[in-house]
């Protein structure tokens, strides 16, 4: 593990209890998706999904453009709400509690499950006040405490090094690359319990790539991810379960060794070894 | 059947590593079945062109290797395809072993050719050969159709071979017994009941092999074995 990365007052969100699970290769359900239909107006997008996402394990979404995959994601922590005209039925639990509740604290929802895009999206603002600007939402922290959180965050999205002597400087002066981990310690700073992943490596060159896989790779022993990518060899290297999914429809979900050695639907294979009609 | 791929060149590779291993396997038999003839017929001219026909072998067997890792690195398979392409590299290996021991058979026509006739063992290596050649074929053709259960009965089958190994060894001893002249023949000819019985070992990894490529399964590790027959360290 890269030394930078490590905040030097351990993880943010951590317990003895969920390392003991990690070792002993126990996993539970942090989200657990059942019989979710999602519509866009009449179109539905998403026929009766069934998918866990385990506790601290990174979860691979794949499948061809449209199969809804992203839309799943939205749902997980109700970013459709934004939209009128759009609506989820079913189950999405998040420690027992349907997130699909009308009078759940969407704020608090997504606190609680954060989210980085495709593109990198740092606000117009400076890198310090990039990372600060969420956490006060949430939090009254001291000068003191908001500066220790801030670096703790940069640290955990590895890129403090990189950014400590210019946090007053812009966080649009970064590089694609350094954007992406400027957004994702901005979700780590808000001490989430699931983060998702929407494509976060697509714009970004193989060595910004790299750094990213790495950092999910040390994020999952704090947090529950979910990762959709168009990069089949990225789903392999970076998570532990994978889903494929096809025309808003569940194909399978098993763990990514199984999946990408032996895949036991046809249409898993034909889409992992690239024989789509 | 699987369909094709999107981009058709991955599928030309495929084939054409499939058509390097049948290669290999058509020559894999055909030295085999001359290594014997050449032993039982001492024929000298016979066991030199097994010699030269391992040269063939070794190449294309570097050749598998080296088009496995460019399919490896430019395509990064995955599922069926990984598996048929980790499978071809195995199945090579396997067959350029089977060649060496046809090799090493054959090479035994000269040293026993002074001894100018031909015992009865050679009636029961001749079983086993034919069972180890029989087997052979038979991996060949599973590999050729992708027929995973073809390839499990060749993998129960090699338990004959075992028992034929221990028949074949317990007659040499015998004939070494009775008539201590033929101890340098009867060597020779135990040598040649190894090496059968190592052809048939190899049979079997490669019906493993094919078995893991169509089901993506691993055959169990405790496959039924011969009776024990304790034989001298």
């Amino acid at each position: 593990m890269n030394e930078n990365s490590v905040p030097s007052d351990g993880p943010l969100v951590a317990d003895a209890g969920a390392y003991a699970a990690l070792a002993s290769g126990a996993k539970s359900e942090k989200m657990s998706i059942r019989k979710l239909d999602f519509f866009y107006g009449d179109n539905r997008a998403l026929k009766s999904v069934n998918v866990p996402l385990y506790d601290r394990r990174v979860t691979a979404f794949i499948g061809p453009s449209g199969c809804g995959k992203s839309t799943l994601l939205r749902v997980l922590n109700r970013m459709y709400d934004l939209y009128p005209g759009q609506r989820a039925e079913g189950e999405v639990l998040l420690d027992g509690e349907n997130v699909l509740d009308p009078r759940l604290d969407l704020n608090a929802l997504r606190a609680r499950v954060g989210m980085v895009f495709q593109k990198p999206t740092p606000f117009p603002m400076t890198i310090y006040e990039n990372i600060a600007f969420g956490v006060r939402l949430y939090e009254k922290l001291s000068k003191t405490e908001m500066d220790e959180r801030v670096e703790r965050a940069l640290r955990g999205a590895a890129i403090w090094d990189e950014v400590k002597d210019k946090l007053n400087a812009s966080g649009l002066s970064l590089s694609g690359g350094q954007q992406q981990r400027l957004c994702i310690a901005r979700t780590v700073a808000i001490q989430p319990e699931v983060i998702l992943f929407d494509e976060p490596c697509s714009a970004l060159d193989p060595i910004s790539t790299a750094k990213i896989e790495e950092l999910i790779d040390e994020l999952r022993l704090d947090y529950t991810i979910a990762i959709v990518t168009h990069n089949m060899q990225q789903a392999v290297r970076v998570s532990q379960h994978t889903a494929f999914m096809y025309l808003g429809e569940m194909v399978e979900f098993g763990e990514t060794d199984q999946i990408f050695t032996a895949p036991k639907e046809p249409r898993t294979q034909d889409y992992i070894t690239g024989r789509f009609g | 059947m699987v369909e094709p791929h999107t981009v058709k060149s991955f599928d030309a590779e495929l084939e054409l590593l499939g058509r390097h291993i049948s290669e290999m396997g058509g020559i894999a038999e055909k030295m085999l079945a001359d290594a014997m003839e050449a032993l039982g017929g001492m024929n000298a001219e016979l066991a030199d062109l097994v010699l030269a026909a391992d040269a063939r072998l070794d190449a294309l067997q570097r050749t598998v290797e080296e088009e496995t890792v460019s399919v490896i690195a430019r395509r990064q398979p995955v599922a069926v395809d990984l598996r048929e392409i980790v499978g071809a590299l195995r199945i090579s290996t396997e067959l350029e072993r089977v060649g060496d021991l046809a090799k090493n058979i054959a090479k035994r026509t000269g040293k026993i050719a002074n001894e100018g006739r031909v015992p009865r063992p050679l009636g029961g290596l001749r079983g086993m050969h034919d069972l180890a050649v029989a087997q052979l074929t038979d991996v060949l053709d599973a590999y050729a159709q992708r027929d995973p259960e073809r390839a499990r009965a060749v993998w129960l089958r090699d338990v004959e071979l075992d028992l034929l190994e221990d028949a074949v060894f317990r007659e040499l001893l015998t004939h070494m017994m009775e008539d201590p002249r033929s101890i340098t023949f009867c060597t020779h000819l135990l040598f040649c009941s190894k090496n059968l019985e190592r052809v048939g070992d190899h049979t079997t990894n490669i019906a493993e092999t094919v078995y893991f490529i169509v089901t993506g399964q691993v055959l169990p590790a405790d496959r039924p074995r011969g009776v024990g027959y304790a034989r001298p360290a």
